[in-house]
């Protein structure tokens, strides 16, 4: 498969546009998934995977093809989605000044003032229901979730794609991750 | 902060879920799990949650995803989309390329029609419509001759095409081939011949770059 691909993204690199159709038609599914999953929107995630191919056709030319090319397609579309939680979230600097541990709790805050009535969460079905739940994750800890239990990428990638180190990675998914459990206990 | 148990447990419960964790510290976990019910409650609840998150279903791009996407994209190259509109079609090519030629051929030669021209060779003698190799004098080399008869006094060394004209018989000598073409059915003919000949040799040269 990335022999096919590499072949196609000799084709692109110059310039031709049908060889690109077909790079979309494999990765489209699995890209807006990742957006839809980091911004909770139908109509955005289209919005901003259709954004994240574009931005991958103009800027073939920086691509190494010594890389998995899905990994930095990925990542083109989680900066994406990232840039928009943050302008839809004009206080989000406030990330800035929580470091660490107590970054949890700061979060979690900040979460806390766009949370849905208990009755209403009640009446929500389970997948809309953790779908809402994942949208209300710190976007850092949102982009690793997604990542690595949707679309169940290694960790290493994962590592690649957000361009952290794997420790880091790593401590973004244990935080998501409990985020998570308290968000989720009393489903 | 979040529990009462110990840091190490939820360190080697992150690992287990990572599926990076040793077997010895695996079985370490395990028994603490058995003996501790908030650290069993905490490793449930993380277990249902993943599977809660695992189960999300998997959305669908919309069906115009791929038409839209393209839609949007800056206007490509043209030269890539004649490269490939010549690998897709190579027929349509030729054809297309063979009747462009032939027009052209055949304009030109309707117009060359009417005017008077032969080819230049030293020591050729023009008398009104008449191209001559004066007496005594030797011409050498092919000679083709529009609109225009041809006398040869001296020696003439090469073939020779008359279109709308004549060889006049004459004194001369011509040591070569003479070829005289008055009819327009004719003339269209040899256009054509030498036009695919040319169409042919064009294709044969460009094999190599169009398939780069």
């Amino acid at each position: 498969m990335d022999a096919l691909v590499n072949k196609r993204i000799k084709r692109v690199m110059k310039g031709d546009q049908d060889a690109f159709a077909e790079i979309v038609e494999l990765y489209q599914h699995q890209l807006f998934q990742i957006c839809y999953r980091m911004l909770g929107n139908r109509h955005e995630a289209e919005d901003i995977a259709q954004e994240a191919f574009t931005r991958a056709y103009v800027n073939i030319h920086t691509f190494d093809q010594n890389r998995k090319f899905s990994t930095w397609l990925y990542r083109i579309a989680t900066n994406l989605c990232i840039d928009r939680i943050r302008k839809k979230k004009p206080d989000y600097h406030l990330d800035a000044e929580v470091k660490g541990t107590e970054g949890l709790n700061m979060y979690s805050k900040i979460a806390n003032d766009e949370e849905l009535p208990e009755e209403e969460l009640m009446r929500m079905e389970v997948q809309e229901r953790v779908q809402y739940e994942i949208s209300r994750l710190p976007d850092k800890y949102r982009a690793a979730i997604v990542l690595k239990y949707i679309e169940e990428l290694p960790l290493a990638e994962i590592s690649e794609i957000l361009d952290l180190p794997l420790g880091t990675v790593k401590t973004r998914i244990h935080r998501g991750r409990e985020a998570l459990r308290k968000q989720l206990s009393n489903l | 902060m979040m529990n009462a148990c110990p840091e190490k447990v939820i360190r080697m419960m992150d690992d287990y879920l990572d599926g990076e964790i040793s077997p010895s510290e695996e079985k370490e976990l395990k028994d603490y799990l058995q003996s501790c019910s908030d650290c069993r409650k905490i490793y449930q609840e993380l277990t249902k949650t993943i599977a809660f998150v695992q189960s999300v279903s998997h959305v669908q791009a919309p069906p115009d995803f791929v038409q839209k996407t393209m839609a949007g994209l800056p206007k490509e190259s043209q030269r890539v989309g004649v490269k490939r509109f010549m690998r897709h079609h190579p027929l349509m090519i030729a054809a297309a390329l063979f009747v462009l030629l032939m027009s052209a051929a055949m304009m030109s030669s309707f117009s060359d029609d009417q005017q008077f021209s032969f080819t230049k060779q030293e020591n050729l003698v023009v008398e009104g419509q008449t191209v001559v190799v004066p007496e005594g004098q030797t011409v050498i080399g092919d000679l083709t001759i529009r609109n225009g008869d041809l006398r040869v006094d001296g020696e003439l060394e090469g073939d020779v095409t008359i279109v709308n004209g004549q060889y006049m018989a004459s004194s001369g000598v011509i040591n070569g081939e003479i070829e005289e073409i008055d009819q327009v059915f004719e003339w269209l003919w040899y256009t054509i011949k030498g036009t695919f000949q040319d169409a042919m040799s064009f294709f044969g040269g460009d094999d190599q770059s169009i398939e780069e």
